[in-house]
C-alpha cells in the first residue's frame, strides 16, 4: 500500500478508567508538513502523542483503539523504543533529560557514540566504550544548529527552563532516521525572542522534509508557523483546517466551543501617590544560570500588581527566584522594611510571600497525591491552616480542606474528576492551575507568579488573569507577575518593571508607548534620554 | 565591583559546601575513631599494618561488588549474600572432588560463576518487582536463601544430593558438616606470590590478591565508560526518563544485580581461601551485612559509591575489627568490648546511612514542594 501520508492516525480512541479521553481521532500528516494541534487542556493532545510514541502509561491503563499508520503500514508502537526506530522524535510537555549527566550525554542518551575493544568483541555490542569525543562533536554540531552557544559538556541540573528545551530539540534533531517530530507545547517554557529562534529551526527542519506535530496555546504561533490544524476538543476532532483558512479567533472558538470574549479587563488605575513600600530590593544579585540578576533596585508599592517584564536571558526570572530564595542571592530585600533572611525559601514562605514557579514542568507538584491535597500542603505546613485539634492532637481538617478544594477548582476551572483525582491524571496544564491554586492558598500578602498563562489554553488564561486582579482589589493583595507576554503585563499591571542585563532599566506605566517599551527591553531607553 | 566577580564569589560560597563536607564526615570520624583505637591499643605497628593488608586483600572484592548496584540506582544490595553462596557451593563441589591448588580455586570460580548468574538473575526480577524498596527486599531475600540454603545442605546433602568424599557428610550421612575444610586451596591465590620486605620481617604482601583487587577496579573503572555502564547510571538517575530513551530498564536492573551476584561469588571465594575453612551455615551471613558497613565507611552513600570509598572504608572497618580487641581490653579491661563495638558499628553505621539516604530525599521532595 503506498500512500502520500507519512503519518496517519486512523480512529484512535482511548479510555483511562473508563473516562474515555479519546474518541475515533484521526488526523493524515504529509513528509514536509507542520501540523498544529489544539485544544483545551485536557481535551486529549498529550494523550494522543503518549499513544504515538508507545509509552507506558498508555499501555499500562489498556491500551487503544485504532490504528497509527506509517508510510502506508500499521505499526501501533508499543515501546518508545519501536516509536523511535520508527523515526519518531518526541519532546514532552514534561522535561525527559536526566539532571545528573551532562548536555552531551543527555543528547546522545542511549545513543551513545561507541568504538570497539576487546571486551565489546567477546561480550557484544553493551561492552563497547563510549566514544566521548566523538559524543561531544555531534552533542556540538546539534546545538550549533540550533544556535546555541552553551558548552556541550555543561550538567543539565540547573540549567535554565528554555536551555533545557533546547537540548530536548537538539537530541532530536541529533537522530538521522528522524522523520516525524512531536512537540508538546515546546514554547510553553520559552521566552519570546527564543521561542522566534525555535519557530525559524522548526521551520527548516520542516523544509528537510520532516513532519512535525506541533501542539500549542500559543495560537498566534500556530497560525504562524503550521500549514494545517486539527482542533481537539473533549477527545473529538472538532475541525480539521488549512491553516491559511484560519485565524486566532476561529480556531479559539472552534477550541472551547462557544463565542469568547476576547476583551480583557481594562484596569481602572487610581494615580495614588504611594511612599508605602511592601517590598523593597536593594542591590540584589540571583546566581540563576541564564537568568543572572546583577545589582537590582526596585520598589513595590502595597497593594499594586507589578509587571516584572523584558527578555529572555536578562534576568527578570531571576528576581523572583531570589526573593525567594531558591538560587544563590546577595543583597538586600525588605519586607514591611524588615530584612527578609537571603537563601531561604522556607523563611520567604513564612513571612508571607508565595511563588507560582515559571518551571512548569518539574512543577513540584505531588503527582501521585490528590488535588485537594496538593493544593492544601503548603498552607497546612507554613499556615498551619486546615487544622482541628482532637484531643490535644493537630488533625488534618479533611472537611475544611475538600470545601476548599472544590471552591478553587471552580474558580480556577480545573477540568478533573474530583478534587480526589491525582494531580498525575491532570492534564498539564491543569496541573499548573492546582500549582497556582496552591499558592493562593497560602493567603499571602505578595503573590509572586512567574509566566502564569504560560501552557493554558486562551480560555483558561483569561480566568488566572482575572482571578489575579480580582484577589489584589478585594483583598488587596500585592501581585508581582512576571511575564515574557508583554500584552499579558500591560493588560494587567499597575506598573512594569523592564530589567535589561539583570539590571532594572526603568518601569513604564501599562499605556506607555509600544516604541517606549522597545526601547526599553533594548536596553536603549536611559541611552537616549542621555545623549 | 564587577557584577560577574560579585555572582562568582556567591557561587564559591554556597558551592554545597554542606554537601562536600557531609560526605567526607563519615570517613574523617572514623580515621579519628582508628587513631585513638590504635593509641589504646598499644599494638605495634607493623603488626596493624599487616594484618589490615591481608583483610584489605580477602575482603575488598566483596565489598566493591556492592557498587554496580547502587550506579543504577538500587541502592546496596544486600543479595551478594547469594552470591556469596554461590561461591560456597562452588568450594563444596571442589571439596568433594578434592580438586586442589590454584587448579582447583579456577574451577571453583567457574563453577560459582553460572550458579551466581542464576541466583542474580532471580533476585533481579525480584527486585524489579519491587522498585524503590530494593534494599530491604535484597535483605529479606537474603534471609529467604538462607533458609533454603540450609534445608538443601542439611537434608538433601547426602540424600538426593551425592557426595563423593569422605567427611564431608555429618555422621549419619544426611547432611553437610558444620566446617569444610579447604586446606586443598588454601592461600591458593596468597601464596603466589608474596612480598616480604627485608626492612620488616614481620610484613606479608599477598601481591597477587591485591593485584586481582587492582584489576577489578580497573574493570570497574572501564565498565563505567561503556554503553551498559552508561545505560546503568541512566536509569540509576530517572527510570521513567531512561525507559522513555528506549533503554530496556529492567534488564539493565537485572545485569547489575547479576554482575554483583558473580562478583560477590568470587569475593567470596578469594575470601575463604584465605580463612581457609569454610562455615558452611555461617560464613555467608554476616557478608552483605559487613560489606555495606565498609562501603558506607568510606563515605559511599546509598545512591553515591566509587572503589575508592570501597577501598578506604575496607582499610578502616577492619582496622576497628583489629584494634578494638585490645584497646576494649586496655580501657576497659575487656577485650568483650571490642567485639560489641564492632557490630554496634556495623549495624549503626548502615541505619545511620539509611537514615540520612531518607532525610536527603525528603528533603528534596520539601524544596520542591515549597517553590
Ligand atoms: N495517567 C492518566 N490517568 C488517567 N487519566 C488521565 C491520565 N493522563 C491524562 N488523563 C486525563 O486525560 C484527559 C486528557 O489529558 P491530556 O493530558 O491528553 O490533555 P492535554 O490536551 O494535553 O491538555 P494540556 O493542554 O493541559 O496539556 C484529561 O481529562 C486527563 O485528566
Ligand atoms: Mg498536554
Amino acid at each position: 500500500m503506498t500512500t502520500e501520508y507519512l503519518l496517519q492516525i486512523d480512529n484512535v480512541s482511548k479510555e483511562y478508567s473508563g473516562n474515555r479521553v479519546l474518541k475515533g481521532v484521526t488526523i493524515n500528516i504529509k513528509p514536509g508538513e507542520v501540523h498544529g494541534l489544539v485544544g483545551e487542556n485536557g481535551a486529549g493532545k498529550s494523550t494522543l502523542m503518549n499513544i504515538l510514541f508507545g509509552m507506558s502509561v498508555i499501555h499500562d491503563t489498556g491500551g487503544y483503539e485504532g490504528n497509527i499508520i506509517i508510510d502506508g503500514n500499521i505499526v501501533n508502537p508499543k515501546t518508545p523504543k519501536e516509536s523511535m526506530e520508527l523515526g519518531i522524535g518526541m519532546v514532552h510537555q514534561e522535561f525527559m533529560l536526566i539532571p545528573g549527566f551532562s548536555v552531551t550525554e543527555n543528547i546522545k542518551l542511549n545513543r551513545e557514540v561507541t568504538k570497539d575493544n576487546l571486551f565489546s568483541r567477546i561480550l557484544g555490542p553493551k561492552m563497547k566504550t563510549l566514544d566521548f569525543k566523538k559524543m561531544g562533536k555531534d552533542g556540538r554540531e546539534a546545538l550549533d544548529k540550533l544556535g546555541m552557544s552553551i558548552d556541550e559538556w555543561m550538567p543539565v541540573a540547573g540549567l535554565p527552563v528554555g536551555y533545557m528545551q533546547f537540548v530536548e530539540i537538539a537530541r532530536e534533531i541529533d537522530k538521522e532516521n528522524l522523520k516525524l517530530l512531536v512537540f508538546d507545547e515546546p514554547t510553553a517554557v520559552l521566552a519570546e525572542s527564543e521561542a522566534d529562534r525555535f519557530l525559524k529551526i522548526v521551520r527548516k527542519l520542516a523544509d528537510l522534509g520532516i513532519a512535525i506535530l506541533f501542539i500549542s496555546h500559543r495560537l498566534d504561533e500556530i497560525i504562524e508557523i503550521t500549514d494545517n490544524i486539527t482542533v481537539l476538543r473533549d477527545g473529538e476532532v472538532v475541525s480539521n483546517l488549512a491553516t491559511k483558512d484560519a485565524d486566532v479567533h476561529k480556531i479559539a472558538e472552534l477550541m472551547v466551543g462557544r463565542k469568547l470574549e476576547q476583551t480583557i479587563i481594562k484596569k481602572t488605575r487610581d494615580e495614588r501617590e504611594k511612599e508605602d513600600y511592601i517590598l523593597e530590593l536593594e542591590d540584589l544579585y540571583v546566581d540563576m544560570p541564564g537568568e543572572k540578576v546583577k545589582a537590582l533596585n526596585l520598589k513595590v508599592h502595597r497593594g499594586e500588581i507589578l509587571g516584572i517584564g523584558g527578555l529572555g536571558g536578562q534576568g527578570k526570572i531571576g528576581v523572583a527566584n531570589g526573593i525567594m530564595g531558591l538560587y544563590p542571592t546577595t543583597g538586600k530585600i525588605l519586607k514591611n522594611g524588615i530584612p527578609l533572611p537571603l537563601n531561604q525559601p522556607k523563611k520567604a514562605l513564612d513571612s508571607g510571600l508565595a511563588f507560582v514557579t515559571e518551571d512548569r514542568r518539574g512543577v513540584g507538584l505531588l503527582l501521585d497525591d490528590s488535588i485537594e491535597h496538593n493544593i492544601a500542603i503548603s498552607a497546612l505546613q507554613i499556615k498551619n491552616k486546615f487544622l482541628k485539634k482532637l484531643a490535644n492532637i493537630n488533625m488534618m481538617n479533611e472537611k475544611e480542606i475538600r470545601q476548599h478544594a472544590l471552591e478553587m477548582i471552580k474558580e480556577l476551572d480545573i477540568r478533573c474528576t474530583g478534587p480526589k483525582q491525582l494531580t498525575r491524571r491532570l492534564s498539564g496544564g491543569n496541573q499548573q492551575k492546582v500549582c497556582i491554586a496552591r499558592a493562593l492558598t497560602l493567603d499571602p500578602d505578595i503573590v509572586l507568579v512567574s509566566e502564569p498563562t504560560r501552557g493554558i489554553d486562551v480560555g483558561a488564561k483569561k480566568i488566572v488573569l482575572d482571578l489575579l486582579v480580582k484577589l489584589n482589589k478585594e483583598l488587596g493583595m500585592t501581585v508581582i507577575i512576571t511575564s515574557s507576554e508583554l500584552a499579558e503585563l500591560r493588560s494587567v499591571s499597575d506598573r512594569i518593571a523592564i530589567v535589561f542585563e539583570g539590571k532594572l532599566e526603568g518601569v513604564l506605566a501599562p499605556d506607555a508607548s509600544d516604541v517606549d517599551f522597545g526601547l526599553m527591553m533594548a536596553g536603549e531607553y536611559g541611552k537616549e534620554e542621555v545623549s | 565591583m564587577d557584577s560577574n566577580a560579585v555572582l562568582q564569589k556567591i557561587k564559591d560560597r554556597n558551592q554545597s559546601f554542606g554537601e562536600w563536607a557531609f560526605k567526607l564526615i563519615v570517613p574523617i570520624v572514623f580515621i579519628g575513631l582508628c587513631g585513638i583505637g590504635y593509641h589504646f591499643s598499644e599494638l605495634p605497628f607493623i603488626f596493624v599494618l599487616n594484618e589490615v593488608i591481608i583483610r584489605l586483600a580477602r575482603n575488598s572484592f566483596l565489598v566493591i561488588s556492592l557498587i554496580i548496584p547502587v550506579i543504577a540506582g538500587m541502592g546496596l544490595n544486600f543479595g551478594i549474600v547469594l552470591g556469596a553462596m554461590a561461591g560456597q557451593i562452588a568450594l563444596i563441589f571442589i571439596a568433594n572432588y578434592s580438586l586442589e591448588g590454584l587448579g582447583g580455586l579456577l574451577i571453583a570460580v567457574l563453577v560459582s560463576t553460572p550458579v551466581a548468574i542464576v541466583f542474580g538473575y532471580l533476585v533481579g526480577l525480584v527486585l524489579n518487582k519491587a522498585k524503590g524498596k530494593e534494599m530491604i527486599t535484597s535483605m529479606i531475600l537474603g534471609f529467604f536463601a538462607n533458609g533454603l540454603y540450609q534445608l538443601v545442605f542439611l537434608l538433601f546433602a547426602g540424600t538426593i544430593i551425592p557426595f563423593k568424599k569422605e567427611g564431608l557428610l555429618l555422621s549419619t550421612g544426611v547432611g553437610l558438616r558444620n566446617s569444610v575444610d579447604l586446606a586443598g586451596v588454601r592461600y591458593a591465590l596468597d601464596d603466589i606470590y608474596k612480598y616480604r620486605p627485608d626492612a620488616f620481617p614481620m610484613l606479608t604482601i599477598p601481591v597477587v590478591t591485591l593485584l586481582v583487587v587492582a584489576l577489578l577496579c580497573v574493570t570497574l573503572t572501564f565498565f563505567t565508560k561503556t554503553k551498559l555502564g552508561q545505560e546503568m547510571r541512566a536509569v540509576g538517575q530517572n527510570m521513567h526518563i531512561a525507559q522513555v530513551a528506549g533503554i530496556n530498564v529492567d534488564r539493565t536492573r537485572i545485569m547489575a544485580v547479576i554482575i554483583s551476584t558473580v562478583l560477590a561469588a568470587w569475593g567470596q571465594i578469594i575470601f575463604l581461601q584465605n580463612i581457609g575453612t569454610l562455615n558452611t551455615y555461617g560464613s555467608h551471613e554476616q557478608v552483605g551485612l559487613f560489606a555495606v558497613a565498609s562501603l558506607l565507611i568510606g563515605g559511599a552513600s546509598v545512591s553515591k559509591a566509587t572503589y575508592k570509598q570501597a577501598l578506604l572504608g575496607t582499610f578502616l572497618f577492619h582496622m576497628l575489627f583489629i584494634i578494638s580487641p585490645m584497646a576494649g581490653q586496655n580501657i576497659m579491661n575487656d577485650s568483650q568490648i571490642g567485639e560489641f563495638f564492632r557490630v554496634f558499628v556495623a549495624y549503626g553505621v548502615i541505619g545511620l546511612a539509611l537514615l540520612l539516604h531518607a532525610w536527603q530525599s525528603k528533603g528534596k521532595k520539601q524544596s520542591l514542594k515549597s517553590s
